[in-house]
């Protein structure tokens, strides 16, 4: 017994049908776009938290804002440079962070990676 | 239709008036690309009759432009700015007991009152403040008795005569000294100083404290805001900027990195750590996202010239408060929303720490403030107009107009809009600076002031 094939259906009655299937997968992607579009910062916010997943819960919390208080904090003991010289005689002193800006426990610091700033001895371009 | 800022044609617009055609004026700086740090302006600021132009740089120096008596036989160009004077305010210094590098960018200037021939100017780094006198010389003494003209002393026994030294013209020559230096009363950086409008005391402001300065004491200060936490695991917010109002000598306002305003009362008690008043909008906590306590930070507050309102700049917009009036701004302008759509970058390059700061005109009816990729804004309050103008050599001819820019979001790009991705974030304008009585504008890009014109009609 051949298998019903159905009439050829008016053009709306196809339509219909095919409307039927592909509505839902049509719902699906307009509710992902929307939650995109009314919120393009919690988008954002997704972006971040699949680069750094250890990045905190808070923010603008203590850890965050004690860095920005602690802005031009730079470290040196010579106590500590001058043993570390000693215990690495024969190796490489690790190399300086290319971030002069923070230079802390990892790293051996040494009296050139705290320059000693002169002031600008050249007058301003402005005044040129 | 075509849409532009001119004035209705006829008489002249009042200064201030509904609108603006900006023209470039003159342009201060280098122009090669290879900006040196120390070169970079870190504030600008008009002195009150807007006659001087301050501005300060991240190697501590100071250059003061003057504005030149209007020329008749070149009507078109209002008074040009030129180089006044210009000296070493701040140096950078290392603090050995506490391994701390003080860098010598001046964070603010502030002038002071004019009260006789000389000028007066405040100018800070992260912890010391100094007065500077900035004074004409255009006499010279001479037949000194006790001299030769080129200063030698004379030997006494050669004098044999008296004579009164009299006074001859010179060059003009303007000196700066340091009259007072205010050190040693912050522990953290100092972000703002306020002159009060008793002419006689001044704030500055840190991360954690306020400190009120008398003019003529510079060995004591009284801490009148103290917001450190016992245990500084506890710590939530810092200040972020403080001001005092324009007329009521008592009255302070300092802003916060959670996007709140308070306003102080120095009458109700020596210690202000209670506020008076307290600006918050209320925050859907719905939309509430990693990012937004930190684009909530404000970066600038100024009160209106009145007196009357005040203004916020967090990253994405200026607010305006109505002082009578706590629960929400009475405007909100956006600056550039479309940089919603782009935090997670922002914040790894950094850029949504940047603090720009914002300033209204003479008669409170505009306010501006700066963008990315040397784009600055403009709020016509009462037009309810606003436009995106931009700082830059290409649009440098003499009384050039300034063309309208504009950022398409997305979509098809129109001819003469730029694109998000194309924005160069390296180009910020942080400060900007309004003439008090007129309408001239100075926009510090980077390591070049612009001064802009309002067009006469």
């Amino acid at each position: 017994m051949s298998a019903e094939v159905p009439e050829a259906a008016s053009a709306e009655e196809q339509k219909s049908e095919h409307n039927l299937v592909y509505v839902p997968l049509i719902l699906n992607s307009l509710e992902e776009m929307e939650d995109k579009v009314t919120s393009p910062e919690k988008a954002e916010e997704a972006k971040l938290k699949a680069r750094y997943p250890h990045l905190g819960q808070k923010p603008g919390g203590s850890d965050f804002l004690r860095k920005r208080l602690q802005k031009g904090q730079k470290y040196f003991d010579s106590g500590d440079y001058n043993m570390a010289k000693a215990k690495m005689k024969n190796k490489q002193l690790p190399a300086a962070a290319p971030d002069k800006t923070e230079v802390t426990g990892d790293h051996i610091p040494t009296p050139q990676d705290l320059p000693q700033r002169k002031p600008s001895l050249v007058a301003s371009k402005l005044a040129g | 239709h075509k849409r532009h800022m001119r004035g209705a044609g006829g008489g002249g617009c009042p200064a201030g008036g509904n609108d603006f055609q900006w023209c470039f004026s003159q342009v201060k700086g280098a122009i090669d690309e290879d900006v040196a740090e120390a070169d970079i302006i870190s504030t600008v600021e008009f002195n009150y009759s807007g006659d001087l132009l301050a501005t300060g740089d991240k190697g501590g120096r100071v250059v003061i432009f003057q504005r030149e008596q209007e020329n008749k036989s070149r009507p078109h160009s209002r008074g040009e700015y030129n180089v006044y004077s210009t000296f070493q305010s701040h140096e950078p210094e290392f603090d050995y007991l506490k391994s701390l590098e003080i860098e010598e960018k001046i964070n603010k200037i502030r002038w002071l009152p004019q009260q006789n021939a000389a000028h007066f100017l405040l100018s800070t780094n992260d912890k010391t403040i100094k007065l500077w006198k900035i004074s004409e010389r255009d006499k010279r003494a001479e037949g000194y008795n006790l001299k030769d003209e080129d200063g030698r002393l004379r030997d006494p026994f050669r004098v044999t005569a008296l004579r009164v030294p009299i006074l001859k013209p010179m060059d003009l020559m303007v000196e700066a000294s340091p009259r007072r230096i205010f050190a040693n009363a912050h522990t953290y950086h100092i972000n703002s100083i306020s002159v009060n409008s008793d002419h006689e005391t001044y704030l500055s402001a840190d991360d954690l404290r306020i400190n009120l300065w008398h003019l003529e004491i510079t060995d004591r200060s009284f801490n009148i805001v103290d917001i450190k936490p016992a245990n500084m695991e506890e710590l939530t917010e810092v200040i972020t900027a403080a001001e005092f109002h324009p007329h009521q000598c008592n009255v302070l306002v300092y802003s916060s990195s959670k996007g709140t305003v308070r306003l102080c009362d120095m009458r109700s008690s020596a210690l202000c750590d209670r506020h008076s008043k307290f600006f918050e909008e209320p925050e859907d906590p719905s939309s509430r996202s990693f990012f937004s306590e930190i684009i909530s930070s404000i970066s600038d507050v100024k009160f209106s010239h009145s007196g009357r309102y005040m203004m916020t700049r967090d990253y994405l917009s200026v607010k305006v408060w109505d002082l009578n009036m706590e629960s929400r701004p009475v405007e909100t302008h956006q600056v550039h929303e479309y940089l919603r759509s782009k935090l997670c970058s922002l914040y790894e390059n950094d850029c949504i720490f940047d603090k720009f700061e914002c300033c209204w005109n003479g008669s409170d009816s505009a306010i501006m403030t700066g963008s990315y990729n040397n784009f600055f804004r403009m709020f016509d309050r009462n037009a309810r107009r606003d436009v995106t103008l931009e700082a830059s050599r290409e649009n440098s001819k003499p009384r050039a107009s300034l063309k309208p820019r504009k950022v398409c979001t997305g979509g098809k790009r129109k001819k003469d809009e730029i694109s998000v991705d194309s924005l160069d974030f390296n180009k910020k304008i942080l400060h900007t600076a309004w003439h008090p009585l007129e309408n001239i504008i100075a926009v510090a890009a980077t390591n070049n002031l612009y001064i802009f014109q309002d067009k006469i009609n």
